[in-house]
């Protein structure tokens, strides 16, 4: 499977090209950019590690795409985000969030049903992943 | 002064609703009527008659009214001004002491301003078209249950409009394949899937046994795509009561939004709201039956008026017009609309119909829902009208694929990131849209389908409900 969350995961993996076009266009926004990694993919799983700080105050896109490198070389079997940040009273939260590492295979998730009675179910999404310890869930055990 | 007094009928104007020279303070309430008085009718004593019945009037002169700080209480007309080619209308505007409202509620807001005065002999036609709620008032309401911020980080989506499909045909599928067409939308690539209007519960398929086997799907799909999913489950009934019920076991069910109709009323929609925001589930408002009174430009109340008054009320979702789909929109009037939904601060603009500054004193925003006709092919005029804080609803654009119902999904997902990088890159949408389409159909057979299919699909229809302003023709 391929997990669809970001804004772009529904396309081609972003060259790195693409990718130095997306940070530019966050920086000409004026908004912040980080980076962060997981090998816990569940789409309630909010807190992805941080790759560093957020970077303010840039202009150029290479700086940032130095990180996303540098990251990758870290984690080349992790999934990596790079997040914009908006910080504009009454907005003051992310404004552009896409995946550009992801894992070369990709177990994805189970639902595991409990019923219970008068016909409900309680769901819970399971990631087949997350069976192995941290940092050892991807790629070759 | 003693004129004012006599027993009998004298002009509304001369009773004290006609103010030329009242200068609205920053705690007014403040509306813009589109007045068509009678013929012989002066448009100030219209206007006047208008402050009048919507406020401490009744037809004749009461001396009770001297038992009371009347002047306070009397809505004043301010202006009264011809609208540019259209002899027989005005516009009047008439402003409110903020005591005249219960704090937080739409229902005496309303009761108030469109309360008896749209039956008056002495108009032929009344229209509403915008109101300033003070900061003072506003504050008054709890406003979105969650807001677009917060649903955004609730869904975990940024960055790009959401999509969604309502289910097709709307009435007479079984619970159990209604949730095969909600599975198959979502697994494809949409974020939401939704009940329509009418769907509450029939004999056909009951409420409970949807929402059961919608919850099924919605957890499938999330599983199959490792995002967050959702449906909108309509809890729309005859009682508060009954619709508690509903909502309380969406809510069990793990289901992340409910919807209402707008034909509850203001009142249940406020207490929908409530909820919402105690339960920690997003509220979709459809607004079932808006166009009979909202599209007719001489008479009845403006969309934006409503779209105002539903984000005082504190729904997250409104449907709000679409602009190139199958239904009344004109883009001037409907950037009207957004505006109004999403900003928290909305400067008077007549080329979008917007009559007076709204301050908004950080209301959260309302999420606009673009519903009706539309498809994948016009997926670089929706996100230049609409901008990226918008759902939009792909139904027939789903459904009727010639691949299936994931496929026409995935056509819409993958036309709507292509057409949002794009515009990240700099690209004109308007002038380059096609091309940007058509590269990334080359390399989406499903994208490739739907604009073989519905590509060249408009509905180019006059609008009957644009602002007088219009600085240029507007085409699409």
């Amino acid at each position: 499977m391929r997990i669809t969350q970001g804004t772009f995961s529904y396309l081609p993996d972003l060259s790195d090209d693409e990718i130095r076009a997306q940070i530019q266009y966050a920086l000409d926004q004026g908004w912040p950019l980080s980076v962060e990694f997981t090998d816990d993919p569940h789409p309630r799983n909010t807190y992805w590690e941080m790759w560093g700080l957020p970077m303010f105050d840039l202009h150029d896109a290479g700086a940032v795409q130095y990180e996303v490198n540098e990251c990758r070389k870290a984690h080349p079997e992790h999934y990596i985000r790079v997040n914009a940040y908006d910080a504009t009273k009454g907005r003051q939260t992310t404004a552009l969030s896409f995946i550009v590492n992801r894992p070369a295979d990709e177990p994805g998730f189970r639902v595991d049903r409990q019923e219970v009675a008068d016909r409900r179910i309680r769901y819970t999404t399971h990631s087949y992943a997350t069976g192995r310890p941290e940092g050892a869930r991807y790629g070759t055990p | 002064m003693s004129e004012r007094w006599n027993a009998g009928v004298i002009p509304y104007a001369e009773m004290g609703y006609w103010k030329p020279d009242y200068e609205p303070k920053d705690t007014d309430v403040l509306a813009a009527f589109r007045i068509t008085p009678q013929p012989g009718v002066p448009p100030e004593e219209a206007g006047a008659a208008v402050a009048g019945e919507s406020s401490t009037a009744t037809w004749t002169v009461v001396w009770t009214d001297r038992l009371s700080a009347h002047e306070t209480y009397q809505a004043k007309c301010y202006s009264v001004e011809p609208v540019p080619g259209q002899p027989e209308q005005f516009i009047a505007r008439i402003a409110y002491d903020l005591d005249l409202f219960e704090e937080g509620s739409i229902a005496n807001l309303t009761s108030s301003i469109i309360g008896n005065v749209f039956g008056f002999k002495a108009l032929k036609a009344l229209r509403l078209e915008d109101m300033r709620i003070p900061a003072h008032y506003v504050k008054t309401f709890q406003g979105p249950a969650h807001g677009i911020v917060m649903e955004r980080e609730y869904l975990n989506k940024y960055g790009r409009p959401l999509l969604g499909a309502t289910t097709k045909p709307k009435l007479g599928l079984s619970a159990r394949n209604y949730g095969r067409v909600v599975y198959e939308a979502l697994r494809g690539g949409l974020d939401f899937t939704k009940d329509d209007e009418n769907i509450n519960s029939q004999p056909f398929m009951r409420w409970r046994d949807r929402f059961l086997f919608t919850m099924e799907a919605v957890n499938r799909a999330q599983a199959a795509t490792g995002e967050i999913k959702g449906h909108y489950l309509n809890v729309t009934a005859a009682t508060m009561e009954d619709m508690y019920e509903r909502a309380e076991f969406a809510k069990d069910l793990g289901s992340v939004i409910v919807m209402i109709d707008l034909t509850v009323g203001y009142t249940a929609i406020q207490s929908m709201a409530k909820w919402a925001r105690a339960n920690g589930v997003l509220l979709h408002l459809h607004r079932a039956g808006h166009g009979t009174y909202t599209r007719q430009k001489n008479h009845g109340v403006n969309f934006r008026v409503i779209a105002k008054w539903m984000r005082l009320a504190g729904v997250d979702h409104i449907h709000a017009g679409t602009v190139v789909g199958k239904l009344e929109g004109d883009p001037h009037a409907t950037a009207g609309y957004y505006d109004t939904l999403r900003l928290n601060h909305t400067p008077a603009d007549p080329v979008k119909g917007l009559y007076f500054d709204q301050d908004w004193a950080s209301l959260p925003g309302t999420m606009p829902v673009a519903s009706g006709g539309i498809h994948a092919g016009q997926m670089h005029q929706l996100l230049h009208y609409l901008g990226e804080d918008v759902v939009l609803q792909f139904g027939g654009g789903t459904i009727g694929h010639p691949m299936g119902i994931a496929a026409g999904a995935t056509a819409n997902r993958v036309a709507l990131e292509a057409m949002v990088k794009a515009r990240n890159e700099g690209r004109e949408l308007m002038a380059e849209g096609k091309s940007i389409l058509k590269a990334a159909a080359a390399r989406s057979r499903e994208l490739e389908m739907a604009l073989s299919t519905w590509g060249e699909i408009a509905f180019n229809y006059e609008s009957t409900d644009v602002p007088d302003a219009v600085p240029t023709p507007t085409s699409l």
